[in-house]
């Protein structure tokens, strides 16, 4: 498909270096996506029931994680992401297991289960315990899963996108077809290697998309307290990276996107942005005092965009029974105390296992 | 009188160079701006070109003469205005240094001279007797060890700036666009910061990248990743994801570039778990540890010495060869005290050797080869044969690999020790610009025999 730059790039009639067709004028509705159609998925029942559990699990088990931090069974940073959960099920839903790769940051929890990583190694890590996902060694913040294409779990605000577009790289160089999923924030977003690595990108024409999570606050500053260009999605467009902006808080307009984003991608397009506005519900970390907006504003949003609230509304419409929905949440419970049980009750590492995986080798 | 054309230096550290071709021949007039001739050094051609107006009056050296030292005088012209009574004419300034092309280019030559390898050099007991040596620099050393890694593993890629169509900042990548092509010599923008990270993350998703730095003072850009990101990754994984990266390039004073590109790097990233950290000194161990490195699972950064890359070593003709990680090597034997170092130190400390030899003092030299992990047993055993230690090192004293020699013998060693450790590294500043600023901030071998010295009690 050919790719429109958004509109002011073909304005200043700057031919994509890449396209081989002439960029298309951006009509007027087609400026927030940068040229890329977002058009909202059509979801049969069973998909959206599917979506539903998904978002669901998500934000019990955050709400679990949260208690069990309560409780002190989980320690240091803990980053939730409530109020996120369609971006990754929306994104996660359309690729391909065992052929695309994710990597985020440290708000990683909900990457995680949507790429299917059982959610009692997840939280076991979370409490430290020898049967977490990285043995109690990584925490919240570094969880790995080669098996599951999920590449971190990434500390350092930023890293996951040169890192990412390293993972593009390597699917090119491999030619296996896959495509990386890079998860960034609006904070990340002004980190100059995001910058370095869209260069790359482009002038590579890596399989990559990388996905602003805009969830509106870094830490406690504002996406306009903190970014001269606070429409995200034109990040790319100095790079010739075609951006697009989409609902965070509506799966089916994520999904919908996403195919489009895939489409071209893997035609060999190159890398694509989206920007997915979203809210989170929760502080920055556990340790957030929420100074920084007002109670109010969290609510309003709860209460008008919420994704689960939002699906489930239309599930209703699509005649799917009360009883039904609230049996789905009882079993998504279970799973969710499951695995904090499991969590609580794993032992700690053995001692020596403080000196396992510094390298690989003996030398 | 004539005014005379001098051999001129393309950087720094160049000593000579070949006199490729001649563009005038004697009687020819010749205007500013005219170009004269072509000179070449093994990494780099250049254009001589008149400053003066007048005749060439008389070659001296002809073309296709190689070896011709700076400032060797190749020509002379008579000029425009004078006749052969005329005053002296003001010095040539054709001999002067052309700009470097880049900002970040400083083409090597050798110039500091480390000694030529001296006759008492133990034999390397991992080479079979009988085996064929061969000259090579350290440079190509280093090319061939990639060039046979990347024609055993097509996982094996390289990428940097300028490796590919310019062939080196330092032409140590010279020819592997050639043969491998442009999906695995890859050149990048200036971006280190992206690079390194991209380059981590192609390992992570199981390729095996070698990543240049044109030298390791611009990789501070790119520490983050190195650290956080290569090092890390098998432990917090509990060892399911790795990082299989080398990354390499030049460490550690060059000459005359001043402090920001002079630092050498070894003790940072050898204070840090999860990495591999390697600094050979000849040709041999060049290819034998860059080879082990590119094969190893584990992220290593290889500090390279830029002083080094043109110099020649006698390398064993063997079929893949490749040197075990971690472990040290005795390059002079000896009794009466041990000198510890890696790196260009090691010429030094072998050039020191060989003179205290003549003053009735009998040194070991070790050359770590590897500073993580360090081969600490290597280090006591001969502190226990020698009882005395001195530790060469060019770098900073603090916190030095000099320091953590001086901590390891303390600890495990204390016994042994008939006098204190001493450390003689570079002095403890920024490194000048001024010629005899920096001669007198670096390291050199009668630093390290007076402390010897010192240590004998002597």
């Amino acid at each position: 498909m050919v790719k429109t730059p958004s509109k002011s790039v073909t304005k200043k009639a700057a031919p994509k270096r890449k396209a081989a067709a002439k960029p298309k004028q951006a009509s007027k509705k087609a400026v927030s996506t940068g040229g890329l159609k977002t058009p909202i998925y059509k979801a049969d029942k069973s998909e959206m029931m599917d979506f539903y559990k998904e978002m669901l699990l998500i934000r019990r088990f955050e709400e679990k994680a949260g208690q069990l931090y309560g409780l002190g069974l989980i320690g240091g940073f803990c980053h939730l992401y409530i109020g996120q959960e369609a971006v990754v099920t929306g994104l996660q839903s359309a690729i391909a297991p065992g052929k695309d790769s994710v990597i985020t940051g440290y708000r990683d929890h909900g990457h995680m289960l949507a790429c299917g990583i059982h959610p009692n190694i997840v939280m076991a890590e979370l409490t430290g315990r020898a049967s977490g996902i990285s043995k109690g060694k990584g925490g919240s913040m570094h969880m790995f899963s080669v098996e599951h294409g999920f590449y971190g779990g990434h500390g350092i605000v930023g890293a996951q996108v040169a890192l990412g577009t390293g993972l593009a790289f390597a699917h090119k160089y491999k030619e296996d077809g896959g495509v990386c999923l890079a998860y960034f924030g609006d904070g990340a977003s002004n980190q100059g290697q995001v910058y370095e690595s869209f260069n790359m990108a482009e002038l590579w024409q890596l399989p990559v998309i990388y996905v602003i999570e805009n969830n509106q606050y870094a830490m406690g500053t504002s996406v306009n307290r903190s970014s001269a260009e606070d429409q995200l999605y034109r990040r790319g467009e100095s790079f010739r990276i075609p951006g697009m902006q989409v609902d965070g808080m509506d799966v089916l307009a994520v999904r919908g996107a996403v195919e489009e984003a895939l489409k071209d991608v893997r035609s060999g397009g190159g890398p694509v942005l989206m920007e997915l506005k979203t809210y989170r519900y929760r502080g920055h970390s556990m340790s957030d005092p929420a100074k920084y907006r007002s109670r109010d504003e969290v609510q309003d949003v709860r209460e008008k965009s919420d994704p689960i609230e939002r699906l489930k509304a239309m599930l209703v419409k699509e005649g799917v029974k009360e009883e039904e929905l609230k049996a789905l949440d009882k079993q998504v419970r279970k799973t969710v105390s499951e695995a904090a049980d499991f969590a609580e009750e794993s032992p700690e590492p053995e001692l020596p296992e403080l000196y396992t995986d510094v390298l690989v080798e003996q030398y | 009188m004539a005014i005379e054309l001098k051999m001129p230096a393309l950087s720094p550290t160049m000593e000579e160079g070949s006199l490729a071709k001649w563009f005038v021949k004697e009687g020819d007039e010749v205007s500013s701006g005219d170009i004269l001739a072509e000179i070449e050094t093994d990494k780099a051609t250049m254009e001589f070109e008149a400053v003066d107006e007048g005749v060439i009056s008389k070659i001296l050296i002809a073309e296709g003469t190689d070896d011709v030292p700076v400032g060797t005088v190749i020509a002379e012209m008579t000029g425009e205005d004078e006749d052969a009574d005329s005053a002296p004419s003001p010095a040539p300034k054709a001999d002067k240094e052309p700009e470097p092309t880049e900002a970040q280019e400083k083409p090597p030559e050798i110039m500091r001279e480390a000694p030529a390898a001296p006759i008492s050099r133990a034999e390397d007991p991992s080479i079979p007797e009988g085996t064929n040596m061969v000259s090579i620099t350290v440079r190509e050393a280093l090319r061939d060890a990639m060039a046979e890694e990347m024609r055993k593993d097509e996982n094996v890629f390289i990428m940097g700036e300028e490796v590919a169509e310019y062939q080196g900042a330092y032409k140590v990548t010279q020819g592997l666009l050639d043969e491998f092509g442009a999906k695995r010599v890859i050149d990048t923008p200036i971006t280190e910061h992206g690079f390194a990270g991209i380059g981590a993350g192609a390992a992570m998703g199981g390729l095996n990248p070698v990543i240049e730095f044109m030298t390791f003072n611009f990789a501070m850009q790119a520490i983050d990743h190195i650290i956080n990101s290569a090092a890390k990754t098998n432990y917090m994984s509990g060892g399911q994801m790795r990082c299989p990266i080398v990354f390499r390039g030049p460490n550690g004073a060059a000459s005359r570039v001043g402090a920001q590109h002079s630092q050498n790097y070894g003790p940072w990233y050898a204070s840090v778990p999860g990495l591999i950290v390697i600094a050979p000194y000849d040709a041999a161990d060049a290819k034998g540890l860059l080879k082990a490195a590119i094969q190893s699972p584990d992220p290593v950064v290889f500090l390279e010495n830029e002083l080094l890359y043109g110099r020649s070593f006698e390398i064993p003709e063997i079929d893949d060869y490749t040197l075990p990680i971690g472990k040290a090597r005795i390059m002079r034997e000896g009794n009466d005290v041990t000198i510890v170092s890696y790196s260009i130190g090691v010429g030094l400390a072998l050039e020191a050797a060989d003179n205290l030899a003549g003053e009735g003092i009998d040194a070991e030299v070790i050359d770590l080869r590897t500073l993580r992990p360090l081969d600490s047993e290597a280090v006591l055993r001969s502190l226990a044969k020698t009882n005395r230690m001195v530790v060469a090192e060019e770098g900073w004293p603090t916190c030095s690999i000099a320091s953590e020699i001086a901590a390891l013998c303390m600890e495990h060693g204390f016994d042994d020790l008939d006098a204190p450790i001493m450390r003689v590294t570079n002095e403890d500043v920024p490194l000048p610009y001024a010629a005899n600023l920096e001669k007198a901030a670096l390291i050199d071998s009668d630093r390290i025999i007076e402390a010897v010295k010192k240590v004998c009690y002597k």
